[in-house]
């Protein structure tokens, strides 16, 4: 039975040819659309979230002195090794701490130069900042704790002085220092505010401190905090032992400032959640168009199904054996529809996401949606008219105009 | 149940339809009844708008009355099921509509196996007996043709070949040769009678056309919802 009705739908697909298109065509449009634009939007969200976390996400940063404003007279103390140590020390929760200190530099290397920002660092800002090298090594231990005259470059240095040239190897000069060029930092692109961060030049923190800077302040400490963890609370506690190690009054304000990486995070996933959701309110209607479409096919077509309903009663059909057709042709071709729209979706969106450069997300949730959804228009309008004719009499489905 | 003899195929007693409700009502039957034993060849004939159309329909179970009593073989149609009359219909009764009633973009072959799927016959057997009809009706040859690319006395025949594939008990036609010319009315007529006299087909056939009545043994006349005359025709006795 089960087969014989399964090969009555196929006929009646096959004997339909257009009709049949048609439905699919619409299901297939209304697949595509949705799961297309929900795929491009969520990767450009995840292209945002992946260049913040490029910067370190759950990062924050320390310096010393207020935010600039009027009235500011006191000069605040410099940051200092031995507060950085204390902070990965005695606050929890604590991925890493990286000090470091920058300078405004010009970079020299034959008769090209460049200016640029020299940063002393150690292998923790590696770790803070997550950044691997695209050739070469780091600093080694000898290296860090001896002030060793080396250094890794970022790419936009690398382009200006070096051009196709291979860095590695070479002494750059920086003021009157001489550092060989032990590594290449891998290119990071504009930060989400529109600076370069590939144009800089890292050196060993003491090297800076003693070669560059001549003191042995810290300009600038970043704190990664483990994942899971809420950054208020540890931005709380280092506030405290700030405070605390730099003897300030109770009611006296910081003379430092601690910055959250995350509300910028917030800000900017905020505008491709809202790109996200435009997206998939043009799908939603291209969904609704399919629809529609489908709908106008089976409702234009009614008058004949009708008439087939009423001409297949007149000669012995059962009701549910009309009932049943009809409601296989609708699945088989909902289902035909919705398999070829998520393929050409993925197709398409694979397409477009390289494209556009945007990573390509694939939501199974979504595709699911927008296939029930299609399949649901689909059945509901082709299968509930065809309810109504297999309940009239025979006699008047035959006369139905 | 009795023999055919004893109890009549069809039996209909004070039948009325009523198209439409209050001031727009249209009494298309004002009472019928009527009595046709196994084995007999009926034509109805009168004016156009009598009722004959409606009363056969009645009869093929593909309407119900508004008031009276339809009994089949005994049985009481009105206490049926929608189900059970779709058995009836599946089982016993043949019809042939005034207007075909093919399924479009079909070929003469499949719409002949239509019944028997809903019978529940395998492929083979379905093919093998909807070939059969198809020959007796003379379309040998035609069967891949759909409605589309046959003339209208083959769709006539194609429709004839769809009524007795499931070998019914009565064959309801509502002018079978209302579209056709002389010859080939006087083929399809030659065909019914044919049917009657070898398989003892019950035949209830309505005609515009006393020609074409004077195959039948009984002629049944309706006048206004109502029938008028009904006798034996004597040419064909
Ligand atoms: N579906 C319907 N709705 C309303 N009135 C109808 C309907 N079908 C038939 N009638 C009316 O019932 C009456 C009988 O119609 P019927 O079709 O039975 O006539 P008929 O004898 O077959 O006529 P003809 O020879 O022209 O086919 C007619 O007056 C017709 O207008
Ligand atoms: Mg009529």
């Amino acid at each position: 039975m089960w087969w014989n009705v399964f090969m009555l739908a196929l006929r009646s697909i096959r004997r339909n040819v257009l009709r049949s298109f048609l439905t699919v065509l619409g299901i297939i449009i209304g697949v595509m659309a949705v799961i297309t634009m929900v795929s491009l939007g969520q990767g450009a969200t995840l292209q945002v979230t992946q260049q913040i976390a490029s910067l370190g996400s759950n990062m924050l940063m320390i310096r010393s002195g207020q935010r600039g404003g009027p009235g500011q007279t006191a000069v605040a103390p410099p940051l200092t090794l031995a507060i950085a140590e204390a902070i990965g020390r005695d606050i929890p929760a604590i991925a890493a701490v990286a000090p470091s200190s920058s300078a405004a530099i010009k970079a020299v290397f034959a008769n090209a130069n460049w200016s640029t920002v020299v940063s002393g660092v150690d292998q923790r800002y590696f770790v803070v900042r997550n950044w691997p090298l695209s050739a070469g090594r780091v600093f080694n231990e000898g290296e860090l704790r001896a002030g060793k005259a080396v250094c890794l470059i970022g790419n936009t240095l690398r382009d200006k002085l070096f051009g196709a040239q291979d860095p590695l190897g070479s002494k750059l000069r920086l003021k009157k220092l001489s550092c060989e060029v032990i590594g290449l930092l891998q290119a990071k692109g504009q930060t989400a505010f529109g600076s370069d961060q590939d144009d800089l030049v890292l050196m060993p923190l003491r090297t800076f401190q003693r070669r560059i800077a001549g003191n042995r302040d810290i300009g600038l400490i970043q704190v990664s905090v483990q994942d899971g963890v809420a950054t208020d609370k540890v931005e709380q506690d280092i506030k405290r032992l700030l405070r605390e190690r730099r003897h300030i009054l109770p009611g006296e304000e910081d003379d430092f400032r601690v910055m959250d990486m995350k509300e910028i995070t917030s800000m900017l996933t905020g505008t491709t959640q809202v790109l996200t959701g435009l997206l998939g309110a043009v799908a939603a209607v291209s969904l609704l168009v399919g629809g529609i479409g489908i709908m106008n096919i089976m409702l234009v077509s009614v008058t004949e199904r009708t008439r087939e309903i009423g001409i297949r009663l007149a000669i012995g059909a059962f009701e549910r054996d009309v009932l049943m057709q009809f409601l296989v042709e609708a699945v088989v071709l909902s289902s035909l529809g919705g398999v070829l729209g998520i393929a050409l979706a993925l197709a398409a969106s694979a397409g477009l996401a390289s494209l556009l450069r945007v990573p390509f997300v694939f939501n199974i949730g979504i595709v699911i949606l927008a296939f029930l959804f299609s399949a649901a228009v689909g059945v509901i309008f082709g299968y509930f008219p065809a309810r109504k004719a297999a309940r009239l009499d025979p006699i008047e489905a035959l006369r139905h105009e | 149940m009795s023999g055919p003899s004893q109890t009549p195929v069809i039996e209909l007693h004070a039948v009325t339809k009523v198209y439409g409700k209050g001031g727009a009502a249209m009494q298309a039957l004002r009472g019928i009844d009527l009595r046709i034993e196994s084995g007999e060849f009926v034509a109805v004939m009168g004016p156009s708008g009598s009722g004959k159309s409606t009363c056969l329909n009645i009869l093929g179970c593909l309407d119900t009355p508004s008031s009276g009593t339809y009994r089949f073989q005994g049985v009481e149609v009105g206490a049926l099921t929608s189900e059970q009359r779709a058995r009836l219909r599946r089982y016993y009764l043949g019809f042939v509509f005034q207007g075909y009633n093919l399924l479009n973009r079909t070929s003469a072959l499949e719409n002949v196996e239509l019944p028997l799927i809903y019978r529940g016959l395998s492929i083979a057997k379905r093919q093998a007996l909807a070939q059969q009809a198809l020959q007796a009706v003379g379309l040998k040859g035609w069967e891949q043709h759909t409605p589309g690319e046959l003339s209208g006395g083959q769709q006539q025949r194609v429709a004839i070949a769809r009524a007795i594939v499931s070998e019914p008990a009565v064959l309801f036609a509502d002018e079978p040769t209302g579209n056709l010319d002389t010859s080939h009315s006087h083929e399809i007529m030659e065909l019914i009678s044919e049917l009657n006299r070898t398989r003892g087909l019950t035949i209830v056939m309505v005609t515009h056309e006393l020609e074409m009545a004077a195959y039948a043994h009984r002629v049944v006349n309706f006048l206004d919802g109502r029938v008028h005359t009904d006798q034996q025709n004597k040419v064909a006795v």
